[in-house]
C-alpha cells in the first residue's frame, strides 16, 4: 500500500498547482542542456511535451509508429476542446468544468488533478490560438463555442469536424520549429519494445526501425510515455489500425503500475458495423448530438418492418417513435454523457427495437432541426460529418435518418501515475490518453484534447524538472549497460520466437477473437459470469496463440505483420487484466457498467463505501495473478452524488 | 465483384520493382478499398507470401498515411476523399484496377506502395510554424479576427499532407501542400508576423528537395482529398513576390 | 547562368509570366499591323506602318527588348521543364488525367513548336526585310519597301500556310493556358475577377489566333 502516493500538494483545491510550483525544484538553464529526456508518441501529450522541453532547452528525442509525427491518432478527434473561459457569459467556470469532468468521470478521478486541468484549460486555448490554430469564430471575429455531451454550458471550442487535427497540427507544428533548431531529434516508424530499468529508474527504451528492423538502444535521464489508448484490444474501434496498448503494457511489465484498466468509454454515435472484414469503426462527431433527435420504433413489429426493408423510416408516424432518451432523462434529453448514451443505444436492441439489417443501430434524426433552421444551417454546422456519413453508407442524412450505434472510442484507463504524471517506476512519466487520467470512469466530450494537451504544454514541462532536479549530476547514460544488453536480447528473443511458430492461424485471426471475446464480455454490459468466462477464453487464446500464430517474412525489412503479432501478443495479456478489474469492481461507475449493479430503472449503480479508489495493477510474472493495489480517492471539496442527468 | 489488381511491387528502396497480377474475389461493393487489400493480404499470408506492404492508419480520412495511386489518380476515381474513405462500389465486377506508389524524386519507394514522406516535415520544419514558446501568452480572444479570415485558413489548414497534389502533378510539384501552410499562417494574424521569412524558407527547402516547379495544371486541386483551393497556390506567390522585393533579409 | 538556375522556383515562374504577357503585347501590335494588308489592295497603310516599326528609333531600341522577352521566357521555359522531367524519375504505368487546364499539359511542346516556327518565320520575313532586297513602291506619301507584297507571295505557298496554320493554333493553345497561367503566378487570384481574367484570356487568344489565321487564309484562297 505504502507504494501508492499520489503526492497530491496541500493546501486548498484552487491552491494546489500555483503551490506545487512554487515550491517544485527546477533545473538551471546550463544543466538543462545536459539532461536527456526520451518522448514516446507524437500525438497531442507527446508533441505538445516534447516541443515544450526543447524550448526549455533539454536534449530531447521523440519516438513515434508513423512516418510523420502529424499521423497520430489525436488527430481523428472531431468535435472539440473544453475550456472555462466563459466567453459566451453563460456561467462557466473554471470550478464548474472541473466539477462536470468529477461528476462525468462519476467520482473516480483525483479531485486536485482533474481541478488542475479544469484550471490550465484556458492556457491551451491561449496557446493553440497563437500558433495559429484556425478556430471557428464568430461574425465579430471572436471565438465561437458549442455545447457538447455532459454539460450545460457552452464551453466547447472547435475547428469544424477536424479539432483534433488542428490542434495537433498546431503541436506538431511547435515540435517541428524545435525539431528544425536541433533541440529536438525525431525518430519516426519506431515500435516501442521494451523500457529499459537501470537501478529502479527509467534510463531508456528499446526501438525497432519498422524500416530495417533494427533494433536500437536509445538513453536519457527521463522517459515519458504518450502513446494513446488500447481500445483496439477490443479489434473494432475508432482507434486507428496502429493504435496499440504495447508501450504502456511493457512499463506495466516492468513495474509501473495499470490503473483502471477496465475503464472504457463507448462513444455512442459511431457508424454500425457492416460486416465481417470490417477493420475499423468510424466515429460520428458526438456534436451532432446537438440538432439530432435519437430515437427507435416503439413497436417491435415495427422495428422488424424496418429491418426487413419493408418500412421507411421516414414513413413511421411520429407517436409511433420511442425518443427514447428524451423520455428517460428529460433534463439532458439527447445530451447525456456518452456512457448513458451508449447503454441506452444497446438496452432498446437488446429488446429488440434496433433498425439497420442487423438490428444494432439507431436512428438520428436531423428532420425537426431541418425545418427548424434550414438545411443551410445544418450543413454549415455538420456538412463535412454528413458527407462522410454518405460515403461510407451510401444513404443521404438529409433525407433519411442517420443510423448509429456505440463503439469502442476511448480507454480511460492507463498506467497509474501520480499528481507529477509519474509512474511507479522513477523517472517514468505518463502523459495522455496512456495515463490512467483524469477523466474517471467516464470522459466527456472535448475532454480529451483538453487533457493531452494539458499534460504536454502545462503540466510534465513543469514536473519532470521537479524529478530531474536530482539528476543533473548523472551524466549521459550509456547504452552499453547491462540492463540495456538484457532488453535488447529479450526483444530479439521475441521476434525471433513469433517468426518461427509458423502456425496455422493468421494474426488478425487472433486479433478478432479476442476482440469479440472483449466486446461480448468486457464490453457495455458486464458480469461476473461473463467476465470470468472472459478470463478463461482469453487465456486460452494465449496458449493457442504461442503455438499457432504465423508470422510471415523476416525481421529486417518492412514487416506489418509482425509489428501486429507483436501488438496483438500484448493485447491478449492487456485484456485478460481488463477483465480482471473488471470482475474485481463489484459496482457500476461511468463506463463500466456490471449487470449486477443497477437500479430498478437500469441505471448505474456506484458503491461509493467500497469502491471510491483507483485500482493499480502490479504485474507479478508471466502467467500469475497480477496484484491489485488501491488508491483511495478523497473527495474533501465536493459532495460526492448519485449522477443523475435526469 | 471479383477483380484484377495490377500491383507494385518493391522489395525495398534499393530493389527493382515490379508490377504483379492478384485476383481477388467476392468482394462487397459495401468494404472499403484498403479493406479490399486486407482480404488480399490476409490470402497471401495464409499462403506462406508476402502480404502488399502500404500506408494505412486511421482509416477515416484524416492521418494522410494512405497513399494509392489507384487507375491513374491519387486516392482512386472518387473526389474530396482519400484512399481508405473509397468504397468499392466504386469499382465493377471484372474490372482490373492499376495500383501504383506515389512518385515523384522526394518521395522515393520504401516498399511496395509505402513512400518516404519525410519531405513534407522538412519544409514544415524549416517554417511552417508560429514561433511562440509554450505560455505566456496573452488571451485568446485578445486579437478579432475576421471570420472571413479565419475560415479561409481552415480551408488552408485542414491539409492531411497525403501527398495527393504532388503524387498528381505532372511535374510533381509540392506547391499546394507548401501553400496551403503559408496561406494558414498568412491569413492570421498571429502568423503575419514571420510571414516575410516564413514563405522564403519554405519555397527554398521546397525547391532544394527536388520537388517539381508549378506550371498551374491545377491537378493538385482535383486530386486533393480535402480539396484544397489552388487560390493558395496565387496567394504563395503573392507573398513570396511582395517578400522578395521587400524583406529586409533574404533566405 | 548559375544565378538564373538558382532562382527559386516561383521566381522563375514569375519572370516568365512577366516575359509571357509582355510578348503578348507585342502579339498584338504586331496583329494590328498585319491585318492592314487586308484592308488595302495596294497595301499602303501596310507598308508606310512597316516601314515606321522599321525605322522609328524607339521601336529599334524597343526590338532588343523584345528579343531579350522571347529568350528570356524561353529559356526559364526550358529550365522549368527540365526540372519538372526530373522531379518525378520513374514514371507512373497509367498516366494521371486530372489536370484541370488541359492545355497546360503540352505547354513545352506547343512552346517549342511556335519556337520552332518563330525561327522560319524570322528567316522570311525578318530578315528579308532587315538585309535581303524588297522592291520599292511608290505612293503619294512617299516611296517604301513593298512588303505587303513579298508576304502576298509568300502565302500563295501551300505548305507554308499549312505549317502557319498549324504553328497558330498551337500557339493560341498555348495562349489560352499562358494567360490565365501568368495570373496565377504573379499571384492574381480572386474569386470574383480570376473567373473573367479566364474568359478574357480565352477570348485573348482565341483573338490572336483567328486574326492571325485570317491573313494567310484569305490571301490563299482569294
Amino acid at each position: 500500500m505504502t507504494k501508492l502516493d499520489p503526492k497530491i500538494p496541500k493546501g486548498q483545491l484552487d491552491q494546489k498547482w500555483t503551490n506545487y510550483k512554487a515550491h517544485q525544484n527546477l533545473v538551471n538553464p546550463s544543466n538543462k542542456r545536459r539532461l536527456d529526456i526520451i518522448v514516446v508518441g507524437t500525438g497531442l501529450a507527446g508533441a505538445a511535451a516534447a516541443a515544450s522541453f526543447g524550448e526549455l532547452g533539454f536534449n530531447v528525442k521523440v519516438f513515434g509508429i508513423h512516418d510523420s509525427p502529424r499521423r497520430a491518432h489525436s488527430i481523428a478527434a472531431q468535435g472539440g476542446i473544453n475550456a472555462a473561459k466563459n466567453y459566451p457569459n453563460d456561467g462557466d467556470s473554471v470550478f464548474r468544468l472541473f466539477y462536470d469532468t468529477i461528476k462525468g468521470g462519476d467520482y473516480r478521478a483525483r479531485e486536485a488533478n482533474v481541478f488542475r486541468l479544469a484550471e490550465v484549460s484556458n492556457s491551451i486555448i491561449d496557446q493553440c490560438v497563437a500558433q495559429g490554430v484556425p478556430f471557428a469564430r464568430d461574425y465579430g471575429g471572436l471565438l465561437d463555442n458549442r455545447s457538447f455531451g455532459g454539460a450545460q454550458v457552452s464551453r466547447t471550442f472547435y475547428a469544424r469536424g477536424q479539432t483534433g487535427q488542428q490542434l495537433l497540427l498546431g503541436a506538431y507544428s511547435a515540435l517541428s520549429k524545435e525539431i528544425g533548431k536541433k533541440t529536438v531529434k525525431m525518430y519516426t516508424r519506431r515500435d516501442l519494445m521494451d523500457v529499459v530499468i537501470v537501478d529502479g529508474l527509467a534510463r531508456g527504451i528499446i526501438v525497432r526501425n519498422l524500416i530495417t528492423g533494427e533494433i536500437e538502444r536509445h538513453s536519457a535521464h527521463a522517459v515519458v510515455l504518450a502513446t494513446g489508448g488500447y481500445g483496439n484490444v477490443f479489434f473494432l474501434s475508432t482507434n486507428a489500425m496502429s493504435s496499440n496498448g504495447s508501450a504502456i503494457w511493457k512499463a506495466y511489465k516492468k513495474g509501473a503500475f495499470f490503473g483502471n484498466p477496465c475503464f472504457t468509454q463507448i462513444h455512442p454515435t459511431c457508424i454500425p458495423v457492416h460486416g465481417e472484414y470490417q477493420s475499423k469503426l468510424t466515429l460520428m462527431s458526438e456534436s451532432l448530438r446537438n440538432d439530432g433527435r435519437i430515437w427507435v420504433p416503439k413497436k417491435l413489429e415495427d422495428a422488424e418492418k424496418i429491418r426487413k426493408g419493408t418500412l421507411k423510416a421516414g414513413n413511421l408516424k411520429e407517436e409511433d417513435r420511442d425518443y427514447y432518451l428524451e423520455r428517460r432523462y428529460p433534463a439532458f434529453g439527447n445530451l447525456v454523457p456518452r456512457d448513458v448514451a451508449s447503454r441506452a443505444a444497446k438496452e432498446r436492441c437488446d429488446a429488440g427495437f434496433g433498425v439497420g439489417t442487423t438490428g444494432l443501430a439507431v436512428y438520428l434524426d436531423f428532420t425537426d432541426s431541418i425545418k427548424r433552421l434550414g438545411k443551410n444551417v445544418i450543413e454549415s454546422r455538420y456538412g463535412n460529418l454528413f458527407q462522410m456519413y454518405e460515403k461510407i453508407v451510401d444513404e443521404n442524412p438529409y433525407e433519411n435518418p442517420m443510423m448509429i450505434y456505440p463503439a469502442v472510442h476511448y480507454t480511460m484507463g492507463g498506467i497509474w501515475v501520480d499528481y507529477e504524471l509519474q509512474t511507479t517506476i522513477p523517472g517514468l512519466f505518463a502523459a495522455g490518453e496512456a495515463n490512467f487520467s483524469d477523466h474517471g470512469a467516464n470522459r466527456l466530450g472535448a475532454s480529451a484534447l483538453m487533457q493531452g494537451l494539458s499534460d504536454g504544454y502545462f503540466v510534465l514541462p513543469y514536473t519532470i524538472q521537479n524529478y530531474l532536479a536530482n539528476q543533473i549530476q548523472i551524466p549521459t547514460i550509456k547504452t552499453d549497460l547491462a540492463e540495456f544488453v538484457q532488453a535488447e536480447k529479450e526483444t530479439k528473443d521475441l521476434i525471433q520466437k513469433l517468426l518461427t511458430i509458423n502456425g496455422k492461424n493468421t494474426v488478425d485471426s487472433y486479433h478478432r477473437k479476442l476482440g469479440l471475446i472483449m466486446w461480448d464480455n468486457v464490453g457495455m454490459g458486464r458480469n461476473k459470469e461473463g467476465l470470468t468466462k472472459a478470463i478463461e477464453l482469453i487465456q486460452e487464446l494465449k496458449i493457442d496463440f504461442w503455438k499457432n500464430v504465423k508470422v510471415t517474412g523476416t525481421n529486417d525489412q518492412v514487416n506489418p505483420e509482425l509489428e501486429k503479432a507483436l501488438r496483438v501478443a500484448d493485447f491478449i495479456e492487456l485484456g485478460e487484466l481488463m477483465a480482471r478489474d473488471a470482475l474485481s469492481r463489484q459496482e457500476s461507475c461511468g463506463g463500466h457498467f456490471r449487470e449486477e449493479y443497477q437500479t430498478p430503472e437500469g441505471e448505474a449503480l456506484r458503491d461509493d463505501k467500497d469502491f471510491t479508489f483507483v485500482s493499480a495493477w502490479e504485474y507479478k510474472g508471466d502467467n500469475v495473478e497480477p496484484e491489485m493495489h488501491k488508491e483511495p480517492l478523497v473527495f474533501e471539496f465536493i459532495e460526492v452524488k448519485q449522477r443523475n442527468y435526469k | 465483384m471479383d477483380l484484377t489488381l495490377k500491383i507494385w511491387r518493391q522489395a525495398s528502396a534499393k530493389a527493382k520493382g515490379h508490377f504483379v497480377n492478384y485476383q481477388v474475389q467476392n468482394i462487397s461493393a459495401e468494404a472499403s478499398f484498403l479493406e479490399m487489400l486486407d482480404i488480399l493480404n490476409e490470402s497471401l499470408v495464409a499462403k506462406g507470401e508476402e502480404p502488399v506492404a502500404f500506408d494505412h492508419d486511421c482509416r477515416e480520412g484524416i492521418c494522410g498515411a494512405c497513399s494509392l495511386y489507384i487507375n491513374g489518380r491519387p486516392h482512386g476515381p472518387d473526389r474530396g476523399i482519400t484512399t481508405c474513405q473509397m468504397h468499392m462500389r466504386n469499382f465493377k465486377h471484372g474490372e482490373t484496377i492499376i495500383i501504383e506508389p506515389w512518385r515523384a524524386k522526394p518521395f522515393p519507394v520504401i516498399k511496395d506502395l509505402m513512400v518516404d514522406r519525410s519531405s513534407f516535415d522538412e519544409i514544415i520544419q524549416a517554417g511552417g510554424f508560429v514561433s511562440v514558446r509554450t505560455g505566456g501568452i496573452p488571451d485568446a480572444n485578445s486579437i478579432p479576427i475576421p471570420r472571413r479570415n479565419a475560415e479561409l485558413a481552415m480551408d488552408a489548414a485542414s491539409c492531411i499532407g497525403c501527398g495527393a497534389c504532388v503524387a498528381a502533378c505532372k511535374n510533381a510539384s509540392a506547391m499546394l501542400f507548401v501553400s496551403a501552410k503559408v496561406s494558414q499562417f498568412a491569413l492570421l494574424p498571429q502568423g503575419r508576423i514571420e510571414a516575410q521569412e516564413r514563405v522564403q524558407r519554405m519555397v527554398a527547402k521546397m525547391d532544394e528537395l527536388g520537388f517539381g516547379n508549378c506550371t498551374n495544371t491545377y491537378a493538385c486541386e482535383a486530386e486533393c482529398p480535402k480539396e484544397i483551393s489552388a487560390s493558395n497556390i496565387a496567394r504563395m506567390n503573392r507573398e513570396f513576390l511582395s517578400a522578395k522585393l521587400l524583406a529586409h533579409k533574404e533566405f | 547562368m548559375g544565378k538564373t538556375l538558382n532562382y527559386s522556383s516561383i521566381t522563375k515562374k514569375i519572370i516568365m509570366s512577366l516575359a509571357g504577357l509582355f510578348l503578348i503585347s507585342f502579339l498584338l501590335v504586331h496583329l494590328g499591323i498585319n491585318l492592314m494588308i487586308l484592308f488595302d489592295s495596294t497595301y499602303e497603310k501596310f507598308n508606310v506602318a512597316a516601314h515606321f516599326m522599321a525605322t522609328n528609333p524607339l521601336i529599334q531600341v524597343f526590338q532588343w527588348v523584345l528579343f531579350l522577352g522571347f529568350i528570356i521566357h524561353i529559356i526559364y521555359g526550358i529550365i522549368v521543364q527540365l526540372q519538372n522531367w526530373s522531379a518525378r524519375p520513374v514514371k507512373y504505368m497509367k498516366k494521371g488525367y486530372s489536370e484541370l487546364s488541359y492545355f497546360s499539359k503540352f505547354m513545352i511542346h506547343t512552346g517549342v513548336i511556335v519556337f520552332i516556327f518563330l525561327i522560319i518565320h524570322f528567316a522570311n520575313f525578318f530578315i528579308v526585310a532587315k538585309f535581303g532586297h524588297i522592291e520599292e513602291i511608290t505612293y503619294k506619301s512617299g516611296t517604301y519597301e513593298n512588303m505587303g507584297a513579298v508576304i502576298v507571295e509568300t502565302f500563295k505557298i501551300g505548305w507554308y500556310v499549312v505549317f502557319y496554320v498549324v504553328a497558330l493554333l498551337l500557339l493560341g493553345f498555348h495562349l489560352e493556358h499562358g494567360i490565365q497561367s501568368a495570373f496565377q503566378s504573379l499571384g492574381f487570384n480572386h474569386w470574383r475577377y480570376t473567373p473573367v481574367v479566364k474568359i478574357i484570356g480565352t477570348l485573348v487568344s482565341i483573338l490572336i489566333t483567328l486574326g492571325f489565321l485570317a491573313i494567310p487564309l484569305v490571301i490563299y484562297f482569294s
